[in-house]
């Protein structure tokens, strides 16, 4: 069997798995009940969000400093899959949020920087669909990546400064500080799965982009072979 | 040494384009005038409501200024191809870079001044006494804003659709600077007028953190 198609079937069995943990091992939380198990999507998403990113931006640090395509091809992949992580938290939150606190979102310092984020690697894809030279394009939106991702820090820290100036309208009470330890075992669990389906489609999505660029290079090849052959004829 | 040297020249030329046209600051000045005139409707422009909504609405009207001010910086070199003929005779491509974003803080800055006696009496807040705190939030605020609106600007002159593309990139970027620099000013213009350090010293962060970064990574946004 192929390698690939093993690594993908080990992903399902992960996330399967995880999915039934999170459902029938972990304990039902005491004041929020069933609704909190979104908690082991919610989560690990973020986390793995943040790991794609980070690749994103190591991928655009080699890019500018090495100018190997193949940084490019990987910088690109890891943000697209990013987005879409942080695509999951945003709309779980919201879900998770409605019952438990009764609004659908707060502007709290967590959710708006990661709102933030979200638009931030949206601009940098965006950017990369309005340059048509490659090389142009991983050089500019290496740079912006870079650029975007020395903001977050920043974004977070400010808004986590006003808004802890300001009264709350909500009290953001995460879990973070009470977790029953087989709680911590189920989210282990997702984000063991997450991570790795993180990996298994950064990986597809780097192949995808390496076909393509070796399409445009032959696009390139055939284009300017063509006037030569039109004049020989 | 010979990079401020070559920046200062460069910003010469900067300044003296904009002092022969005078396009830019006129057209920013005016942008701004409308947005604060236009946001007057959407609240009750009365002393204490100005007091809340005032800095935001004008450092919101700042950024949007800035981010159509910052369009032709690039822009305008590419009709002769002048952004070439700059990369030959200068050795640091940070001169130029850096004499951009001083002409464009100190554009953003005129037109800040010449702004904010009118904001003053159009929305009735007192700020005589407190001018040198805001200038100097207003400065760092500026620098901040011109430092990646430089940046941003280079990128999106060599993309389509640029125009849409510079605030959509800039403006995110710019979170931070936003919500410190708003906060500083509201600070200033409450009852108490208290500079507010600790916004002031993130404002100043940002723009060293920045600025390093244009340093490092600048050069690659005027390759050929």
């Amino acid at each position: 069997m192929k390698k690939s198609v093993i690594a993908a079937l080990a992903v399902m069995v992960l996330l399967g798995g995880a999915a039934y943990a999170s459902f029938f091992v972990a304990p039902t939380e005491r004041t929020m009940g069933t609704v909190q198990r979104i908690f082991y999507l919610h989560m690990p998403s973020a986390i793995t969000a943040f790991a794609a990113f980070l690749v994103c931006f190591v991928a655009n640090l080699l890019y500018v400093l090495k100018r190997e395509q193949s940084w490019d091809w990987l910088g690109v992949s890891a943000a697209e899959v990013g987005l879409a992580f942080v695509s999951v938290v945003l709309v779980t939150g919201p879900i998770w949020a409605k019952p438990v606190w009764g609004i659908w979102w707060t502007w709290d310092a967590r959710l708006t920087s990661t709102f933030v984020l979200w638009l931030l690697y949206v601009a940098y894809l965006l950017l990369r669909s309005m340059i048509e030279d490659p090389e142009r394009r991983a050089l500019l939106s290496a740079v912006f990546g870079i650029f975007a991702f020395l903001d977050v820090p920043l974004v977070y820290m400010s808004i986590r400064w006003w808004r802890t100036q300001h009264p709350q309208p909500v009290i953001f009470g995460g879990p973070g500080s009470g977790l029953a330890p087989a709680m911590w075992r189920v989210d282990l669990l997702s984000w063991v799965a997450l991570m790795s389906l993180m990996a298994l489609l950064v990986r597809y999505r780097y192949e995808l982009e390496a076909l393509r660029g070796k399409v445009d290079a032959l696009r390139l090849v055939v284009s300017e072979r063509e006037p030569r052959e039109a004049e020989a004829q | 040494m010979a990079l401020l040297q070559n920046a200062g020249v460069l910003l010469e030329k900067e300044l003296r384009a904009e002092l022969r046209s005078r396009e830019l600051v006129t057209t920013t000045v005016v942008f701004i005038l409308m947005v604060v005139v236009l946001f007057s409707f959407t609240f009750d422009p009365t002393s204490v409501e100005s007091r809340r909504f005032g800095p935001g609405m004008l450092w919101l009207a700042f950024l949007f200024a800035a981010s159509l001010m910052l369009q032709p910086c690039f822009l305008r070199e590419q009709v002769n191809d002048t952004l070439s003929a700059l990369r030959l005779s200068v050795g640091d491509p940070f001169a130029i870079l850096l004499a951009k974003v001083c002409a464009n803080t100190l554009f953003l800055l005129l037109t800040e001044l010449l702004l904010l006696p009118i904001f003053a009496v159009l929305y009735n807040v007192a700020i005589r006494d407190i001018l040198p705190s805001l200038a100097l939030v207003f400065f760092a605020g500026s620098v901040g804003v011109c430092v990646t609106g430089t940046a941003i600007s280079a990128i999106s002159a060599q993309a389509r659709m640029r125009e849409l593309l510079l605030p959509l990139l800039l403006l995110p970027l710019l979170t931070p600077v936003l919500i410190a620099s708003t906060e500083a000013t509201a600070a200033l213009l409450a009852e108490d007028h208290v500079l507010r350090w600790d916004w002031l010293g993130f404002l100043l962060a940002f723009d060293v953190i920045f600025l390093t970064a244009l340093w490092l990574f600048g050069e690659y946004l005027l390759e050929e």
